[in-house]
């Protein structure tokens, strides 16, 4: 861990000039992930900026009946919030799917959007990383795979050429606020601005260095969680090398709304396929007004994988994604049981 | 003479751990936890390339640092230690062992290349990442599948003692293989494993200026399976006085074999010690739990014959290891079988290839479990081949000799785990089809196996102590790594000379204290216990002596075979009335202890004609979802034959563990290399997984009632390694049963079953 | 929370080290000033410079549990919180469980007691991290059942494998409580 100094900020207006006064220094909430990247001396920032006493803790209405989660609100009180867990229980299960009780006491919602890929590669400074250090390579295409991404891996300039990362983005909780199409409010130096769950995350392109979209020094004060929270049909699949405190191989945030038999709204996300959480409209729309069977799951999944490129160890994840998106939907159409 | 107390005794009953307050209350001491004045740190830097060398280390940067106190390289150390032997340990394979910053030669990634020592932790731990190297790389190689064709036949050494090669073939194989009328070959590959206790290795090294040779007298707290092991690699290797080292390890974070050789942070701690006159503790990084031994990733082949009824007659078993470039690391990994079953033609080899890794190190059950695993696959795989129930044909190759060795086990009540076992699990009626049970998604499978381990005795010294306050004080430098050392040891002091288990105190983990050995390979029960046990007869013989002393004594003529010990006296086992107190016969001692020690050695005399095992059964239940392939371990029942089981309780928790081990290497663990860096990539417990709490449901152990006076004295075998053995072949087999699917390679992850 | 991504773009800098300040931290109910700079972590402050060494560093990246201690009554990883952002924070470390308790007979509290008498661990140094997240695990109250339990523990790795006695130890505990 290199040397930095510590500022501790009250508002967040000193927060964003604080940050914006010193390019190389990061705001510091939950620590999780950047205390431990900074252990590894993958993360070396100047200066950490503690944002833990801004007021941004509390989970409030939003005036379009929707729920505004602070940006410092912990994972587990956004679990087991009450409001949460009766209108959008799919956010509530999959918080809980993720990490352990006493990462989830720490981590704050705005850092778990900001967590970085769990790709060894990138964690160990002895290897190449294109994430890491721009144009020293992926050591992952054609090294240990079997956790990295098989969707929107490819380059730039159309597509063409070898991937320059295939990283995975490991929130499970990104999945639940992609498929429940949350909005990220953040504040810069420059003022406040929205952006919609779905552009805050970016495929690796030429630039896998650049996770997100958030503009250098902007600071995410809350989640905006829309009024529709799915509370009926919902469910959250998530498949791992042990049966908790794992990150996903595969994993699927299903959330649909039903009149009778017949599909009326559907959104599905992926997550530990992609760098980011993966979702496809055309396939959720292949699903509107189609009853629930598992022919129409199939034939969705069949789209959601369209494309899906394997590395070697981890191939198997696009028959096992198929399978995943399968089950989840049968899950949240209440056609299977949870458990 | 007025009434004793009456003291129940203590050996067979569930008592909880004496060290059990220290633990839950955070007093219990580990290696890294000492904390002395002026005490400075060291951050180990490890290498980046698997091979070649250094070219050039630049530390310019580091030792610019305030509070950086020295970075110590190869081309700064001190003169070390120049012959091989020197480095030998008690474990140390044939070969040259490892020498950390011995020279410019990279052997292996993430071998040590620098130590930072600092004022604080923090410092070291920058300074570490300012430490540019610039390497030579060398082609490196480190894929065991890939380099099969290199296997050869392991060097030979002491190790090679209680390692010894499989045996000679026997009778004709091929042909009667070739003619058997039932038969099945299969090819089993294991990744590598690493240890990971959760204690981190490390060492503490408290400097004080004096000693023998004016160097400084050094005591060690140190990660290890033994602190012998570690006082004489030391001494070894540094040429330091033995008198002015002193070893210790009260406590140890779980070993699991890790700790059964000297690691590289001892050396580093030592050297930085002495150079800097001043303490050090080196603490690796669990990255850097990585960069030592492992269990070696294995290749095997195992075919079986049998004839129409079941009659095993024809078995092959092959096993190829990895080792590293400086020693042969060799486990018993094919002799299983020959021990097991009765076949008359046999035969057996074990091969290793040399790659640019570390050493692989001894990990629980080592060679065992691994050999096991493809045996009982195999033998289940036989089974389904015959039509015959797997139990059944465990039975009908029932043995009571170890056609290895052709000579009887000393006992072996594993007929009796088979029993025991399949009626508390509910064997007889499980339904052989495959894919025949099944729950929503979840085909339901039920699948058994045995397990077999060495119940070996090692020679070992003890110290007993009645005190003149008629305390006992019993002493020897083993280590309690978790099993219990502690507890059992107490036990077994107590009921000897009768007294209460709150009047004994036993103290191990310290060279100061009567010489042991490592403890591993399920021997320190027997070994320790048996000294333990005669270090409190010789003080039982002396006092019987100042019984006869004493004035007007009834114990004149009185032999040691008339007397016993019970409730703090000594007395006639024929008139109970006639009894002393143990205070009183100290009190008649002149105002001394009453001091004894022993060496205790194994009985080689009873002990050669009989092989010495611990056997068990073990019946897996798993659940695997048909389209998912996650696999959930729901029950387990391990019948264990294993000797006198001293202690219920902390008996009952090793045999869990190793259970817990048998999941976590069916399903999870395996060290993942990458071989175009030659580096396992997986080096954290985020990755690197082992088994949580929610991968654990239901584990029910039984202890079958065994009697076996040829052993050693107190009649047990060990417990470390017997929980694990049979466990990941039992729920192989649960999954074929489950699924109809044959998966042989470990660990069984779920996309080998999609 | 951290912000946009630049890791790689930082520029080489000169090698310097944090100013030490004073960071006072209250554990066990005592409050105690602190030499430290902000790279010390809340684990290695109450290992290193408080001597309180029951916290265990097992992993140092929140990978394992076994740092586990209360931080305002919350379980959390103490290796991945520095010690400078827990001022004024009430901080309980398995040295102070007991305190927690006012009627703990022999001076335990009733899990101390309950992982004795279960046999819940074995080499020990899992411990407290398992003893301190029980705790929390009860003060969170979200545990109803076996299965609740052993997902809610498995932020702690035993690898000893003492899971199933550290389950019926916790179970003893609530079983108590609720009776």
């Amino acid at each position: 861990m290199n040397s930095f100094t510590y500022t501790r900020t009250e508002d967040v207006d000193t927060a964003v000039l604080e940050r914006s006064s010193e390019q190389t220094s990061k705001f510091i909430a939950g620590g999780t992930n950047l205390i431990d990247l900074m252990k590894e001396n993958v993360e070396r920032p100047t200066r950490l900026i503690d944002i833990t006493h801004l007021p941004l803790t509390s989970i409030t209405d939003t005036v379009n009946g929707g729920l505004r989660l602070g940006a410092l609100v912990t994972n587990a009180d956004t679990a087991y919030n009450e409001q949460v867990i009766q209108r959008y229980p799919l956010l509530s299960q999959t918080i809980l799917a993720g990490a352990s009780p006493q990462l989830r006491n720490m981590a704050t919602d705005g850092g778990n959007l900001l967590q970085r890929t769990r790709c060894y590669y990138f964690y160990d400074t002895a290897t190449p990383c294109n994430k890491r250090e721009p144009g020293s390579g992926c050591s992952a295409i054609n090294g240990f795979n079997r956790i990295h991404a098989i969707l929107g891996t490819a380059p730039d300039n159309s597509g063409l050429g070898q991937p320059q990362c295939i990283a995975t983005h490991p929130s499970d909780m990104c999945v639940a606020l992609a498929a429940l199409e949350a909005e990220v409010r953040v504040t810069g130096i420059n003022g406040e601005r929205t952006i919609p769950f779905a552009d805050f995350h970016r495929l690796p392109g030429n630039t896998p260095n650049i996770d997100n979209t958030l503009e250098p020094g902007e600071l995410i004060t809350s989640i905006d969680l829309p009024a529709k929270g799915f509370p009926k049909y919902y469910a959250y699949l998530k498949l791992r090398d042990r049966a908790s405190y794992a990150f996903a191989l595969v994993s699927v945030a299903v959330a649909l709304e039903m009149d009778g038999d017949t599909i009326t709204t559907a959104r599905i996300a992926l997550g530990g396929v992609a760098h980011k959480p993966w979702r496809k409209p055309e396939a959720e729309a292949k699903l509107i007004g189609k009853p629930a069977t598992k022919e129409n799951f199939q034939a969705a999944a069949e789209l959601l994988l369209a494309g899906a490129q394997g590395f070697g160890h981890n191939t198997f994840k696009i028959e096992l994604a198929k399978r995943a998106i399968v089950r989840a939907l049968g899950q949240a159409a209440k056609l299977e049981p949870t458990a | 003479m007025s009434t004793p107390q009456k003291i129940n005794k203590s050996v067979g009953k569930p008592i909880s751990r004496v060290d059990g307050v220290e633990k839950v209350t955070g007093k219990a001491k580990y290696a890294a936890e000492f904390n002395v004045p002026d005490l400075a740190y060291g951050v180990v830097v490890s290498s980046a390339i698997a091979k070649g060398k250094i070219k050039s280390l630049d530390t310019s940067d580091a030792l610019a640092l305030d509070g950086v106190l020295q970075v110590f390289t190869h081309e700064n150390r001190p003169k070390i230690a120049w012959f091989d032997i020197s480095y030998n340990d008690q474990d140390a394979p044939p070969g040259s062992p490892f020498r950390p910053l011995y020279d410019a030669t990279i052997k292996y990634s993430g071998q040590p290349i620098a130590l930072v020592v600092a004022e604080t932790f923090e410092v070291a731990r920058y300074a570490a990442t300012l430490i540019r190297a610039d390497y030579e790389e060398a082609t490196h190689e480190t894929d065991l599948e890939a380099n099969l064709h290199k296997a050869r036949k392991p060097k030979s050494g002491i190790a090679s003692l209680l390692k010894p090669p499989p045996p000679k073939p026997r009778g004709d194989f091929d042909k009667v293989y070739e003619e058997d009328p039932n038969k099945i070959t299969g090819r089993y590959v294991h990744a590598a494993e690493h240890h990971n206790p959760m204690e981190l290795f490390a060492t503490t090294v408290v400097f004080e200026k004096g000693g023998k040779d004016g160097k400084g007298k050094l005591t060690i707290y140190d990660k290890t399976q033994g602190v012998t092991n570690s006082s004489m690699y030391v001494s070894q290797v540094f040429n330091i006085p033995s008198d002015d080292i002193r070893v210790l390890s009260p406590y140890m974070g779980g070993g699991f074999g890790s700790g059964l050789r000297p690691q590289y942070q001892l050396f580093l701690s030592v050297l930085a010690a002495r150079e800097l006159k001043r303490s050090v503790r080196v603490s690796l990084t669990r990255q850097q739990m990585f960069t030592f031994g492992h269990r070696p990733a294995t290749v095997q082949n195992v075919a079986l014959g049998a004839l129409e009824d079941g009659t095993l007659n024809a078995l092959c078993h092959d096993a190829t290891g990895e080792t590293s470039q400086f020693e042969d690391y060799t486990e018993i990994v094919v002799s299983w079988g020959g021990m097991l079953y009765p076949p008359k033609n046999v035969t057996m080899e074990y091969k290793v290839v040399p790659l640019d890794v570390y050493s692989p190190l001894d990990m629980r059950a080592p060679g065992g479990v691994t050999g096991m695993h493809a045996l009982e696959v195999a033998m289940d795989e036989l089974a389904y081949n015959l039509g015959m129930d797997p139990l059944q044909l465990r039975l009908k190759n029932y043995t009571d000799i170890d056609h290895n060795e052709d000579r009887p086990f000393s006992s072996k009540e594993l007929r009796e785990c088979f029993r025991q076992g399949a009626e508390r699990f509910g064997w007889s009626s499980r339904n052989p089809e495959p894919r025949s049970m099944k729950k929503d998604h979840n085909l339901i499978g039920w699948g058994m196996a045995t397990g077999i381990w060495d119940a070996n005795q090692m020679p070992s010294r003890a110290e007993a102590v009645l005190m003149v306050n008629g305390k006992l004080r019993v002493s020897c430098a083993t280590a309690d790594i978790g099993t219990g050392t502690y507890t059992i040891m107490t036990q077994i002091a107590a009921d000897t000379l009768g007294m209460p288990m709150e009047d004994v105190l036993f103290k191990l983990g310290d060279t100061d204290l009567p010489f042991s050995l490592i403890s591993g390979g399920s021997w320190t029960a027997a070994s320790v216990g048996s000294a333990v046990q005669e270090a409190c007869q010789a003080v039982g013989k002396s006092l019987l002596k100042l019984a006869k002393k004493m004035p007007a004594s009834p114990f004149k003529g009185v032999k040691w075979e008339d007397i016993e010990f019970a409730d703090s006296h000594l007395r006639l086992k024929s008139d109970q009335s006639v009894a002393v107190s143990l205070q009183t016969l100290v009190d008649q001692n002149g105002g001394k202890a009453v001091r004894e020690s022993v060496t205790s050695l194994p009985n080689a005399f009873k002990q050669k004609d009989y092989t010495r095992s611990a056997h068990s059964a073990v019946f897996a239940e798993v659940m695997v979802d048909e389209d998912l392939g996650t696999v959930k371990v729901t029950r387990v029942v391990s019948a264990i034959a294993a000797g006198r089981i001293l202690n219920p309780k902390t008996s009952r928790s090793q045999i869990l563990g190793g259970m817990v081990w048998g999941i976590s290497k069916a399903l999870e663990e395996e060290s993942a290399m990458d071989h175009n860096f030659g580096r396992f990539m997986n080096h954290s417990l985020a990755e690197y997984h082992v088994a949580v709490n929610a991968d654990i449901h239901d584990l029910d152990v039984i202890f079958v009632e065994e009697h076996d006076d040829i052993v050693n004295p107190l009649g047990v075998k060990g417990l470390g390694e017997i929980g694990i053995v049979g466990m990941p072949a039992a729920i192989a087999n649960a999954v074929f049963h489950a699924t109809g699917r044959r998966v042989r390679d470990l660990p069984i992850t779920l996309d080998k079953l999609l | 929370m951290m912000p946009a991504v630049e890791s790689g773009t930082l520029e080489k800098r000169p090698p310097s080290l944090p100013s030490v300040q004073t960071v006072t931290l209250t554990v066990n109910g005592k409050e105690t000033k602190l030499q430290i700079a902000p790279w010390t972590t809340l684990l290695d402050a109450l290992r290193e410079y408080m001597d309180l060494t029951g916290t265990k560093k097992g992993c140092d990246h929140g990978q394992c549990g076994a740092c586990t201690v209360l931080v305002n009554d919350k379980r959390i990883n103490s290796c991945l919180s520095l010690a400078i952002m827990q001022e004024g924070a009430k901080i309980t470390t398995i040295e102070g469980i007991a305190g927690t308790y006012t009627d703990a007979p022999a001076g335990l509290h009733p899990l101390q007691k309950s992982f004795i008498e279960r046999d819940a661990f074995q080499c020990g140094y899992c411990t407290p991290g398992q003893i301190c997240s029980a705790v929390g695990l009860m003060n969170e109250g979200n545990a109803k059942t076996t299965a609740d339990i052993r997902e809610l523990m498995s932020g702690n790795i035993c690898r000893c494998g003492a899971y199933t006695n550290i389950v019926d130890a916790i179970e003893d505990v609530l079983n108590e409580k609720a009776a």
